[in-house]
């Protein structure tokens, strides 16, 4: 019992560094997504940033920066996404890294 | 013409295998370069009757660059050597040519013949590939497309979008036609079905070269292998997960599955909702 006792340090999390890399690197994509709506309209939906972030804030910048509308909607499942008028992700991607929100290999663009 | 006799020679010495291809005729130098360049889309089981008009290659060669790096790194090479080995520089520099003129046959004059200086990683390289690409032109690197036809697309009133030719992409993909199409329509975010004659119909506008983009990352993510390229694999289903296995190397990999992700609401409302 001693043995295991030892074995097993309590300050040390071995899952401390999988979480880290789960929220941050390869796992957690933001989505980037495009839909199509009557005639050439579009809606640009950014998916998956991180909780902390604050997506009024963020949005604003957006709007303010692109020059479109857009709000925050809750979904159930997939908790705040962001909404965009128009086509715009190439902006919203090239905003986000330039803004240091997400590193590049983790936006990933769907769509056309 | 007897400069060319006397190539032929050396190269018959060189490839033994080479002759089993084809005689070697000067006079049919044209017609040996066309099984060449149709050999590996046979073996690759696509169906040639189509037109390959506009292809959807996934990996091109690097035939292309090699040849220019070729021709690059020789001049200087040889510039700073005796006369005599300039000269068979210059020779090479014209096979080389000749070569790229699309005349057909590589003529194998080595620059080291003739004098007594050391091969040349570069030249050796060249060799090397020459030769590949005349025995068994799959293993030199280049060639190694899939060759797909590109989608049909019409249009079904102004608001629907019809996918003509969705099967015979999903046939020569090899994979079900349900999955490529869950994954188009994630990818579109819209909806859609298959019709009576197995057309898929989306909802939406889409350009043939939209469904091209979407039909190349999908290849990229669910069709290609990553150790050898080809896409000749296999994705099965193993407990809920998704393993694509490939038939020319073996090696298998894990595969995302697809999820539709966020799709908003567009379109009227409805007043009681």
């Amino acid at each position: 019992m001693v043995d295991i006792d030892v074995g097993i340090p309590t300050a040390f999390d071995p899952f401390a560094e999988a979480k880290d890399s789960g929220a941050a690197g390869a796992k957690e994509y933001v989505h980037i997504r495009i839909q199509q709506r009557n005639g050439k309209k579009s809606l640009t939906t950014v998916q998956g940033l991180k909780k902390e972030f604050s997506y009024e804030k963020i949005l604003k910048d957006v709007k303010k920066e692109f020059c479109c509308n857009g709000n925050v909607v809750h979904d159930k499942e997939l908790g705040k996404v962001i909404q965009l008028q128009g086509d715009q992700r190439k902006n919203v991607s090239q905003f986000l890294i330039n803004a240091g929100l997400v590193k590049k290999d983790q936006i990933k663009i769907h769509g056309f | 013409m007897d400069d060319e006799e006397n190539q032929n020679q050396i190269k018959d010495e060189v490839k033994d295998d080479a002759a089993d291809i084809a005689p070697f005729d000067p006079t049919k130098k044209k017609k040996k370069k066309k099984p060449v360049i149709q050999d590996p889309v046979e073996e690759e089981s696509v169906d040639t009757l189509a037109e390959k008009t506009e292809s959807l290659s996934v990996s091109d060669g690097l035939e292309t660059s090699f040849a220019g790096l070729k021709k690059k790194k020789k001049k200087p090479v040889h510039t700073d050597l005796d006369d005599e080995s300039e000269n068979v520089g210059d020779e090479l520099d014209d096979t080389i040519g000749e070569d790229e003129e699309g005349e057909g046959i590589v003529l194998q004059q080595y620059p080291w013949e003739g004098s007594d200086r050391d091969y040349e990683y570069e030249e050796l390289l060249g060799r090397v590939f020459n030769i590949l690409r005349e025995n068994n032109p799959e293993l030199a690197g280049d060639r190694r497309r899939t060759v797909m036809r590109p989608p049909q697309v019409l249009r079904e009133g102004t608001k629907k979008t019809v996918f003509v030719n969705f099967m015979d992409l999903c046939k020569t993909m090899h994979r079900q036609p349900e999955h490529v199409m869950t994954f188009l329509l994630a990818e579109m975010g819209t909806s859609g079905s298959l019709d009576g004659q197995q057309r898929l119909v989306v909802k939406g506008r889409f350009a043939p070269k939209n469904f091209e983009g979407i039909l190349r990352r999908y290849i990229n993510e669910y069709v290609i292998c990553n150790g050898c390229k080809s896409p000749d694999t296999i994705l099965s289903k193993e407990n809920r997960l998704f393993f694509l296995r490939c038939e020319k190397c073996g090696s298998g990999r894990s595969v995302a599955p697809i999820k539709a992700g966020f799709v908003a609401r567009v379109g009227r409302r409805k007043a009681g909702t």
